[in-house]
């Protein structure tokens, strides 16, 4: 009853402020109705909707013993609080990208982007975590690719190996490229970025030698060290002889990261991806709670229109209708087929009751949604001739700062060269125009949101500690993400000749390693030399890798929900799937088959190589032209690649469904057998801690 | 005085839960684990836990984007 109650009032309060929302159109609208708009739905789905399918589509059983309790080993797998399991599920799936996705995607407005971020999280993102949670669970934490191989099939399996390897090269090219250009001329961010490298390293030491395994003792002594080297920044930053060893163009960036990142791939985990990463989560997590309270605290009114005019396709940060295009920018913090991989990693070895799936599935995605609609807010109450000026690249908006602010005012956003010059100089930068990637003008709105509420006189400084604080994030990513990718290969390599499959032989690690960062240092490089920016091309890609990674993970768990005969549920993650499906396929089509150089990958490179063969080119852009212009049939063959290993799962999908209904054979289920539990007097109810 | 008991306990399970979520206890779980599975023999030493539990949990996708 009393479920029943809260349930009505919580869907009051959510009618009011979505109906706020939608309806206080064309005058300013406060960000606090965005939030109450949102507590309420994620509350609702959790409650109501993530309930009914762990109890009906799932049958989640709470007297069956999940593998934590079945395999105990003390180590990976050991039965966990609920809470403990939510905690260390959040940690794993919240990245960058819920923060540069809705950054991007304010270019149409605020609300696009927002229903598309509490729609899509409430019935797609979050039931596909949940649901493959569950399923890998029941399957004694079997990865997303072995459950498409056993349930599906070998040519669904080996779709799903050979995409979530390409998806892993273009996510940690578009991430290093947020980064180097984040740090391009700035000799703050990039002094305070380089010492998080000596600082984890100590922190490595401190936890091997020092005080071996005390995780707090060191993750806190690594904090005050961060800390301490932002401010060590601003010092840099005035002293003349010491900016300029900190002061790089792109290229010599990028370079350094690529660098970097085939370090970290072959070092030892515990002297710099470990502790790094003990770094980033407590990060992480202080910065999600103190934004959380700083919006509440400041409550800003969005001076972004609702919709701007670039939902016709003509937007400057990235090039597409918003249809479809708004789905494919925000993927994390909506859906992201990136979690399938981790909902099917470590987290299910964990889970003590099958029906903590929805906590830690259903209720991780939903806070990490709100970190995606925080960083909505965050762009959006900016000025919108700022936040143009700040993401739009050199070749869109023209070099100067004149030719800048003379074209974004024509769009109807009004900003000033002196306006931008004060921002910069507040913020401790030399210039804030066409920094693009989405972290600077992240870090503008949450060194605004930061300064307003706990203190104005330092805006210098929270600038500088946002920019810290997602590098940190997203080279955490750059070196988890490498080394993963470096066992994919060896895994791919050891079936074509074995002794390259011994993960810890060090020719194999060093083949290994240079592939795959090869990889995406490419795909980096060409970003940071491209005169728009290279977000607008790798964003959309990585969008579209991550949208067929979760067409993957949705066709394995229909495929699963159907075989266990529940057709009548399959619309659960089937109708997710034929939205994201058509989302996807639409989006690819365009990128492929669009006339329009700003949108199609072949069109931009026919134009590009008409233009140089025309001799029409600028001097400085001959020399890379050639680069653009394979790099652009490249990206296009990539997406067509993207979407025949889509359509080949979807149907190998449909074909398990075809012989359900016609009861041909089918591949056996790989559930592990019910054993009953022992823990809590067999009622698997955990009460404590 | 009860309400103070309760708040200490509360304060106590909450100090375990971070413990827990961080891996800070990791290694006296193991311990705890290994007496009840393996009496009589020696258990890891602090720092071979810590080397074991770190090339495990870095051998999957456990970091997303």
């Amino acid at each position: 009853m009393a479920n029943k109650i809260l349930g009505i009032v919580l869907a009051i309060i959510a009618a009011f402020a979505v109906g706020g929302i939608a309806l206080y159109r064309n005058e300013p609208i406060n960000a606090l109705w965005i939030i109450v708009a949102a507590v309420c739905i994620y509350t609702l789905g959790y409650r109501f909707y993530a309930a009914w399918i762990t109890a009906k589509v799932l049958s989640a059983d709470a007297t069956r013993a999940t593998p934590a309790e079945r395999l105990n080993n003390g180590r990976d797998f050991v039965p966990t609080h609920r809470w403990v399991v939510f905690g260390h599920h959040f940690a794993a799936i919240a990245g960058p990208g819920p923060l540069v996705g809705p950054t991007l995607a304010a270019q149409f407005g605020y609300l696009p982007g927002t229903l598309w971020i509490l729609v899509g999280s409430v019935l797609g993102g979050c039931v596909q975590d949940m649901v493959i949670l569950f399923l890998s669970t029941r399957r004694n934490g079997k990865s997303l690719g072995q459950m498409a191989r056993e349930e599906l099939g070998p040519v669904g399996g080996f779709a799903a190996l050979i995409g979530t390897l390409m998806i892993m090269i273009i996510l940690i090219a578009v991430l290093g490229l947020v980064v180097v250009n984040a740090m391009k001329h700035s000799p703050w961010a990039t002094s305070t970025v380089a010492a998080t490298i000596p600082i984890a390293i100590f922190i490595g030491f401190f936890l091997r030698r020092i005080r071996p395994g005390r995780v707090l003792e060191g993750t806190i002594l690594g904090v005050i060290l961060l800390l301490a080297s932002v401010w060590a920044g601003g010092l840099i930053n005035e002293s003349e002889t010491l900016r300029g060893w900190f002061d790089h163009a792109g290229p010599p960036l990028a370079v350094a990261v690529i660098a970097y990142g085939w370090l970290a791939a072959i070092l030892p985990v515990w002297l710099l991806l470990a502790p790094r990463d003990y770094l980033s989560t407590f990060l992480k997590l202080g910065v999600v709670a103190l934004l959380a309270i700083a919006i509440i605290i400041m409550h800003p009114t969005l001076k972004m229109p609702a919709i701007t005019q670039f939902i016709d396709g003509t937007g400057p940060i990235f090039s597409g209708k918003v249809f479809p295009f708004v789905f494919i920018t925000i993927a994390c913090g909506a859906i992201s087929g990136f979690h399938a991989l981790v909902s099917s990693g470590t987290t299910p070895k964990l889970i003590t009751n099958e029906e903590d799936a929805r906590l830690a599935g259903y209720g991780s995605m939903a806070l990490e949604s709100f970190v995606g609609i925080m960083a909505m807010i965050a762009a959006t109450l900016l000025d919108p001739g700022v936040y143009f000026a700040i993401n739009t690249g050199t070749g869109i908006v023209g070099a100067t700062a004149a030719d800048a602010v003379q074209t974004i005012s024509s769009w109807g956003f009004p900003v000033t060269v002196e306006q931008m010059q004060d921002l910069a100089l507040e913020m401790g930068e030399s210039t804030l125009f066409a920094r693009t990637g989405g972290a600077p003008s992240l870090a503008v709105g949450m060194a605004s949101i930061f300064g307003t509420s706990f203190g104005r006189g330092l805006m210098s400084v929270w600038y500088h500690f946002a920019i810290m604080f997602e590098a940190v994030f997203i080279l955490t990513t750059v070196d988890a993400g490498t080394r993963v990718g470096r066992f994919m290969v060896q895994d791919l390599l050891g079936q074509i000749w074995k002794p390259m499959g011994n993960t810890s032989s060090y020719p194999s690690i060093l083949v290994s390693s240079t592939l795959i960062v090869a990889g995406w240092g490419y795909f980096l490089y060409i970003g940071v030399i491209d005169p728009n920016g290279g977000i607008n091309i790798l964003w959309p890609l990585f969008g579209i890798s991550n949208q067929m990674l979760a067409c993957i993970a949705l066709s394995v768990a229909t495929g699963i929900i159907i075989k266990k005969g529940k057709m009548r549920y399959a619309w659960v993650t089937g109708g997710p799937l034929a939205f994201l499906a058509t989302v996807t396929t639409v989006a690819a089509f365009q990128k492929i088959f669009s006339a329009d150089p700003a949108l199609g990958f072949f069109a931009a490179a026919d134009d590009l190589a008409a233009k140089l063969a025309a001799g029409t080119l600028p001097a400085d852009r001959i020399a890379t032209a050639p680069q653009l212009i394979f790099n652009q049939n490249l990206d296009g063959w990539l997406t067509v690649f993207f979407t025949v290993v889509l359509w080949i799962v979807i149907a190998d999908m449909l074909r398990v469904v075809y012989c359900r209904m016609v009861g041909r054979p089918l591949p056996a289920s790989s559930e592990a057998p019910y054993v009953p539990t022992q823990l809590n007097g067999g009622t698997g109810v955990t009460a404590h801690a | 005085m009860r309400s103070l008991t309760q708040v200490r306990s509360a304060a106590k399970t909450v100090w375990e839960c971070v413990r827990t979520v961080t891996g800070d206890n990791a290694y006296d779980r193991y311990l705890q684990h290994h007496e009840q599975t393996h009496p009589g023999t020696p258990p890891l030493s602090r720092r071979e836990f810590y080397d074991e539990s770190m090339d495990q949990k870095w051998s999957g996708i456990n970091r997303c984007c």
